[in-house]
């Protein structure tokens, strides 16, 4: 029944979604925000540690969502754990096209970790579930708000 | 499947099969792909809106085709047509609602513009700071918010009655509740996420044994059984086209009399006035003075022939087959090992919620849709209710008239493969 859904659930959507790593509000963080889905009910919090040369020293996350929010956001603290700011942005920005965009429309966005992106090359699935793009991307712009000092980022925002 | 004739209704039998041959879009597939054959559509979404019968799609078109022109004000032979035509639509709801008189009706956009109608009109005139309107934990948003506009601009109390764990109302807590500084009771009459049908006569004897007024939400129980305003003995009572139906953009306000010839406009503009000058104006009386502008003539002759469909076929048919079908899915969905209904009263329409151990709501329909089952996912504008339950979201199969037992065993089937699939 479910055959072309394997493009948008991949396995390693499905792991990710049951088994979501780094999980869970850490005793210690220094930056943090919320970010909401007010359309479907996801809630999700990002929570940051900076260190004082600008990388991402440690990052975590919680909240409830649907098996391809969790799965971004879990993928998506494994990929940015060690990145500077710009390296996030960036791959934020990477991410953001790869999941919105035609792959020739998709912007140019320097010169990526290519293991970073060949990860996240999973979740392109949603590009054909416009419904579901904003599942996808909520942990990215969470994390993104938290990085600039922003306290909480919606769906419903014209950013989204 | 049992049969889907019911040999027990009226004079004759509700064919299902012959119903849902007045439904262009049901034939329609979804999914259809170059090499790959499409799945026929399950729509199980009625309670967002539901399809429309030929009916409804041939008198819109042959209004503009034969009909159309502007309401209320040219002497030409089209403007009159056209009038009479809307103007024949109030007769018809009325009679739909039992109401005791065409006057009694207003058009409005929708449900939600009805709210902000009786907030606006009779709440700006007669709350003031301090008095409390009663609504209820299973509220729509559009019977919470304009109550909170006006709570924010005038100062007035919102009340809320609890939901009782099978998705009752509380109604020893809203006898509690009913105290001197309540003016307004403003509940919905089904809930749209319980499918909860709520005491509406024993609502309103209760309140007005207190001299307090009764407002219904009939949005959702409109479409799925009779409505008799006066039997429930109603104050006002709303509810919308799009889900009865009937096309979107039209929605009703039945106002007893008395009320709406004592409240004010609330929207100024053309046809609702008697008289304009720049120092004074007067305006019409009810109902036509809440109708500022050209109204939804289209869709308001759309609603007369959706209205008219539903009465041909009969309320209380359409009510028992929903209820065979309601019966048969909450006994095949019960089931489902880690499926839990959210919403078990006694007293239910044909609304289903349900969540699923391990498994989001916003996947389920996603996989759901790709068996061409359509539900609704997420909080059904009912966010407060979500959290009474302690769940973010639902997925919701909500039944209409043309829905068959064999349309329960294909989203019974998607849920099972949907569980596999996620395993």
């Amino acid at each position: 029944m479910f055959d072309d859904l394997r493009d948008l659930y991949q396995e390693v959507i499905l792991d990710h979604g049951k088994h979501p790593r780094n999980f869970g509000r850490p005793a210690a963080f220094n930056r943090t925000a919320r970010g909401d889905n007010p359309m479907c009910g996801d809630k999700i919090a990002i929570y940051l540690t900076v260190g004082d040369d600008g990388a991402i020293q440690d990052l975590h996350f919680d909240g409830r969502g649907c098996a391809i929010s969790q799965a971004s956001a879990s993928m998506m603290t494994e990929i940015l754990r060690g990145k500077s700011m710009k390296e996030a942005e960036a791959l934020f920005g990477y991410f953001h096209d790869m999941c919105t965009k035609d792959e020739d429309e998709q912007g140019d966005h320097g010169t990526l970790d290519e293991d970073a992106t060949d990860k996240l090359a999973v979740m392109s699935g949603v590009r054909e579930f416009p419904m579901r793009v904003k599942c996808a991307t909520l942990a990215w712009h969470t994390m993104n708000a938290a990085l600039h000092g922003e306290a909480t980022t919606s769906t419903e925002n014209a950013s989204f | 499947m049992s049969d889907l004739l019911n040999p027990t209704l009226g004079n004759a039998p509700y064919d299902v099969m012959r119903v849902r041959q007045d439904f262009p879009i049901l034939t329609r597939l979804v999914h259809e792909k170059k090499g790959r054959a499409g799945k026929p559509l399950v729509y199980l979404d009625n309670g967002a809106s539901a399809q429309k019968p030929r009916a409804v799609i041939d008198a819109m078109s042959h209004l503009l085709e034969n009909d159309y022109a502007n309401v209320h004000r040219g002497v030409h032979f089209l403007s009159q047509r056209s009038t009479d035509l809307y103007e024949a639509v109030r007769d018809k709801v009325a009679k739909f609602l039992n109401a005791p008189a065409r006057e009694n009706i207003v058009f409005t956009r929708n449900a939600t513009e009805a709210f902000n109608l009786l907030a606006n009109s009779w709440g700006g005139r007669f709350l003031s700071a301090g008095d409390a309107v009663v609504i209820s934990w299973m509220e729509h948003h559009a019977n919470i918010v304009p109550w909170q506009l006006l709570r924010d601009r005038i100062g007035i109390n919102i009340k809320v009655v609890p939901v009782l764990d099978d998705g009752s109302l509380d109604m020893a807590a809203y006898e509690a509740m009913l105290t001197p500084e309540v003016k307004l009771v403003s509940i919905t009459h089904v809930s749209n996420v319980l499918g909860t049908i709520n005491p509406a006569a024993r609502i309103a004897r209760l309140a007005h044994a207190k001299g307090i007024l009764v407002a219904f939400d009939g949005s959702q129980a409109a479409v799925h059984q009779p409505v008799d305003v006066q039997a429930i003995d109603a104050d006002f009572y709303i509810f919308t086209g799009h889900k009865l139906y009937g096309p979107t953009g039209i929605g009703v306000l039945y106002g007893r009399k008395e009320l709406l010839d004592k409240m004010p406009p609330w929207q100024g503009g053309g046809d609702m006035i008697s008289t304009v000058s720049f120092e004074s104006t007067t305006y019409r009386e009810a109902p036509y003075r809440f109708e500022a502008g050209t109204p939804a003539i289209v869709e308001g002759v759309g609603l007369g022939a959706a209205i008219d469909y539903v009465t041909a076929l009969g309320m209380d048919a359409i009510q028992a087959h929903e209820q065979r079908l309601l019966a048969y899915a909450t006994h095949r969905l019960s089931e489902i090992d880690g499926l839990r209904i959210i919403g078990t009263a006694p007293d239910k329409a044909a609304i289903i919620s349900f969540t699923m151990d391990g498994i989001h709501p916003h996947d389920i329909g996603t996989l759901l849709d790709r068996g061409g089952v359509a539900v609704r996912v997420g909080r059904h504008c009912a966010e407060p209710l979500m959290d009474r339950y302690g769940v973010g979201a639902t997925a919701r199969a909500s039944f209409g008239l043309y829905n068959t037992e064999g349309e329960v065993d294909a989203l019974v089937d998607a849920v099972q493969a949907c569980k596999a699939f996620f395993g």
